[in-house]
């Protein structure tokens, strides 16, 4: 099988075959991440096989509402975002960033394990995608790049799987990121399930990703086939919320004193839970410990969240002490100035802000209510 | 392994990991306040070099790490100053190190005060508290090749006599050929026998042509933003004034996100801004 | 010095510039020269307020005393800015005592001839008032921030010591 570069070589896969890309996986030494049930929510986690995958699972989501459901087939990707997005595998939650031991009067490195992980990420969506090569941009386009980012970042293989129904809070398709995956991926599924058959339209992203599946039992799909799985997708477009990914920056920029910010606040409770599930948000703090004897010190890289209270404080004072400026900073971030950092918006339409926020707030909602005044 | 990721960047080292460094000497210029100097470690194996205004993620052992701009001599490579105003629990760590102990530096990160940008004009520096620490390797820089600046004019603000900093050299700058130093100071005492009153007040004191001036600017917020008011009053065009921003800072590379204003990044975008740059977000509270 | 004379260097100082001609010999009128050597006052609180003074070179220190930390200076005054304005409110008393820290060159005001010329030229009460005022809002933005202690230790609940 020859990929001709600049096309994209289209097969169909049974669910047979999925298992056999995930041995072929493991067989180069990839450890396999992907959904699975686990506190009754679907959870990104290492699959053995797919029948870890959570199979007639689905899930149902409104504001600060999570829900998972039993599906009428078995489909295994009928589910939507995730609660935790994929973040914590490029980036961990909590990273040792070095080991120092006193040695007499000096200080000497101890040494470190290196992360040699090499992940295959399956069933990611095309909106994490999308978060993914946001992330990348942030952690390794300056002068000073993440170097354990990269590291794992390097390696990475990844299956996405393209949204056949939509959450009741994505938004994806208003931002350009969805519900079809168009680059960056290895491998692309589209899953097809109705009474008579289950099967998989399989995009091919990469070499990796032609290599994968070469020695896989595969078949070329009808032209019904496949575009029976693109209707899906297109079907999947049909979403309430959305956000105008043109005017949303300047809008926002514009209205740094708009009496919405303090509306809001009146609501947000500063938990920062929007911060943490959202796939693109990176901002870190650090932790300086040593052990009882005073001899070994440790630093590590915690996630941070721009809702603590502290996040702005220097000796001198504090630059952000109201609920109203953290949200701002967070929204503004968010939606406009990661623009003017990034060149793109920081916003991927996955809408987990919007489930997981525990008193609801809707960032489009916010938006809306910015912009209609 | 995967295309789904093109690396076209070079390798940076360990940006996060602090390089060793060995205190030569530890002066204190007040008593809350004291510089740190120390012998200039290497940065992944090239010799520590740093443009003035530019700052260090200074590490005390197991206590963290806090941002401090370095205050030396950039022409002397074998040594770095940091001076330090003792306030939290890693500059209280610092300030009781001795001779010989080891501390980590990460660094030099941020932007430079425009030194090039200055040729051939009078420099009006005005800072205030710490903030005249940035602006040591400044003033030494414009020494050094003096004649390729006009004037170089040092208005100072400070809380009281005892809160000033570097003093011997004030003295010894003021008697340069033009060179005009300027120090006014909240709260006097009967022994005191300058100025009384807040930095702003010493514009009046001094002739400056704002064409062929170029501001820079540190000090407390509050104080950047009265003194940024006096220059246009005075004729500065927004773009000849110049300041040093301070913000929360726990990476100093831009990954952590935590000195954000608005879309600027204060450690690598600046600490130091041509006004221009900011002047619109210092304008917005709490961004 | 001749009228010729103070009405030029009149002219020179920072508080009288760009003003009018006529309205600069009017005050002229009022004016003289006056020194005062380094460790004395020009006037102490409660005293009355005959006069101001447009510095032109030295320096001198507002106190306020009368505390039990003795003499506390305020703020010191230096060449082309004006002393006083206690002349123009009544009582018309000086609130604080003015030290000559180092000596003094100034140009004296005689507050009751000022005060009989403005009630008769309206005119030239307005210049000078206009010109007052830019000074008192000036000082009072000053002495906004100097109140403000921003060089101190910010200690409590939003800036605590860490």
């Amino acid at each position: 099988m020859v990929l001709q570069s600049g096309t994209k070589r289209i097969l169909k896969l049974t669910p047979d075959g999925l298992e056999q890309i995930l041995d072929v996986l493991h067989k180069i030494g990839f450890e396999t991440i992907g959904p699975t049930l686990g506190n009754d929510a679907i959870v990104y986690e290492t699959i053995g096989s797919i029948d870890d995958l959570p199979q007639g699972w689905t899930d149902k989501q409104e504001p600060a509402a999570y829900r998972i459901i039993k599906r009428n087939d078995q489909a295994y990707f009928g589910f939507n975002a995730a609660p935790q997005s994929w973040k914590r595998f490029l980036y961990p939650p909590d990273r040792t960033l070095f080991r120092i031991r006193r040695k007499g009067k000096g200080l000497e490195f101890m040494e470190q394990e290196e992360n040699t992980a090499e992940l295959a990420l399956i069933g990611v969506r095309p909106c994490e995608l999308e978060a993914i090569t946001i992330q990348e941009r942030v952690f390794t386009s300056s002068e000073q790049r993440d170097d354990s980012y990269l590291a794992v970042r390097k390696k990475l293989f990844i299956i996405a799987v393209n949204c056949t129904s939509s959450g009741g809070n994505c938004f994806c398709a208003s931002m350009n990121t969805g519900p079809h995956a168009k680059e960056n991926f290895d491998l692309a599924l589209t899953e097809v399930v109705n009474a008579n058959e289950h099967f998989f339209i399989v995009e091919i992203g990469s070499e990796t990703g032609l290599s994968v599946i070469h020695d896989v039992e595969s078949a070329e799909p009808t032209e019904d086939e496949v575009e029976t799985a693109a209707g899906l997708v297109r079907q999947a477009e049909s979403q309430i919320r959305k956000l105008d990914l043109d005017t949303t920056p300047k809008l926002l920029s514009a209205n740094l004193e708009h009496p919405e910010w303090d509306e809001v606040s009146k609501r947000c409770l500063a938990c920062g839970n929007c911060t943490m599930v959202c796939p693109t948000c990176f901002c870190s703090t650090v932790e300086d410990t040593t052990d009882l004897s005073g001899k070994l010190a440790e630093r590590r890289r915690r996630w941070d969240s721009c809702f603590t209270l502290d996040f702005a404080k220097v000796a001198g004072g504090n630059f952000r002490t109201s609920p109203r400026s953290r949200y701002r900073q967070w929204l503004t971030h968010k939606l406009s100035s990661w623009v003017d950092q990034f060149g793109k918006s920081g916003c991927v339409g996955c809408g987990r802000c919007i489930t997981w926020c525990p008193v609801g707030i809707d960032i489009t909602a916010e938006v809306q209510k910015i912009t209609g005044t | 392994m995967s295309e789904t990721f093109v690396d076209t960047g070079t390798e940076t080292g360990t940006a996060m990991v602090p390089s060793f460094a060995t205190i030569r000497k530890i002066t204190w210029e007040t008593d809350d306040t004291f510089t740190l100097i120390i012998d200039a470690p290497q940065v992944n194996g090239l010799p520590f070099s740093f443009k003035p205004g530019q700052f260090n993620m200074v590490y005390a052992f197991g206590t963290g790490e806090s941002a401090i701009s370095i205050s030396s001599d950039p022409f002397k490579k074998s040594v770095i100053a940091h001076t330090i105003h003792r306030v939290g629990t890693v500059t209280s760590h610092l300030s009781r190190l001795k001779r010989g102990d080891m501390i980590g530096i990460r660094g030099p990160f941020g932007s430079a005060w425009p030194l090039d940008k200055a040729a051939g004009k009078d420099v009006c520096i005005v800072t205030g508290g710490i903030g005249i620490a940035p602006l040591r390797p400044t003033i030494y820089s414009l020494l050094r090749k003096r004649s390729e600046y006009g004037r170089i004019i040092i208005l100072y603000g400070a809380r009281s006599p005892l809160d000033l900093l570097y003093r011997v050299e004030l003295e010894e700058w003021s008697k340069m050929p033009d060179v005009e130093v300027i120090v006014a100071v909240d709260r006097g005492d009967s022994s005191w026998k300058g100025h009384i009153g807040v930095v702003t007040n010493l514009f009046s004191y001094i002739k400056l042509d704002p064409r062929a001036s170029i501001a820079m600017v540190c000090g407390p917020e509050v104080m950047m933003k009265f003194t940024i008011e006096e220059l246009q009053r005075r004729g500065f065009a927004q773009s000849q004034i110049h300041v040093s921003l301070e913000r929360n800072m726990k990476c100093g590379i831009g990954l952590c996100g935590h000195c954000q204003l608005g879309p600027k990044f204060i450690c690598k975008d600046g600490p130091v801004f041509a006004l221009p740059d900011v002047q619109y977000l210092l304008e917005r509270k709490e961004l | 010095m001749q009228t010729q004379d103070l009405t030029e260097s009149l002219h020179q100082h920072p508080f009288l510039r760009n003003m009018d001609q006529e309205l600069i010999n009017t005050l002229t009128s009022c004016a003289s020269n006056v020194v005062f050597q380094e460790g004395n006052y020009l006037f102490h609180e409660s005293e009355d307020a005959r006069t101001f003074y447009l510095i032109r070179s030295g320096r001198v220190a507002l106190e306020a005393g009368g505390s039990e930390r003795g003499q506390i200076r305020i703020q010191t005054l230096g060449p082309g800015e004006v002393l006083g304005w206690s002349w123009l409110i009544a009582p018309y008393r000086w609130h604080f005592d003015a030290y000559a820290v180092e000596q003094v060159h100034a140009f004296a005001i005689d507050a009751t001839c000022l005060r009989t010329k403005s009630e008769t030229d309206w005119h030239f009460g307005y210049e000078m008032l206009r010109r007052f005022s830019e000074v008192l809002e000036r000082r009072l933005e000053a002495t906004r921030l100097q109140l403000l202690d921003i060089y101190g230790t910010v200690k409590g609940d939003k800036g605590e010591k860490f």
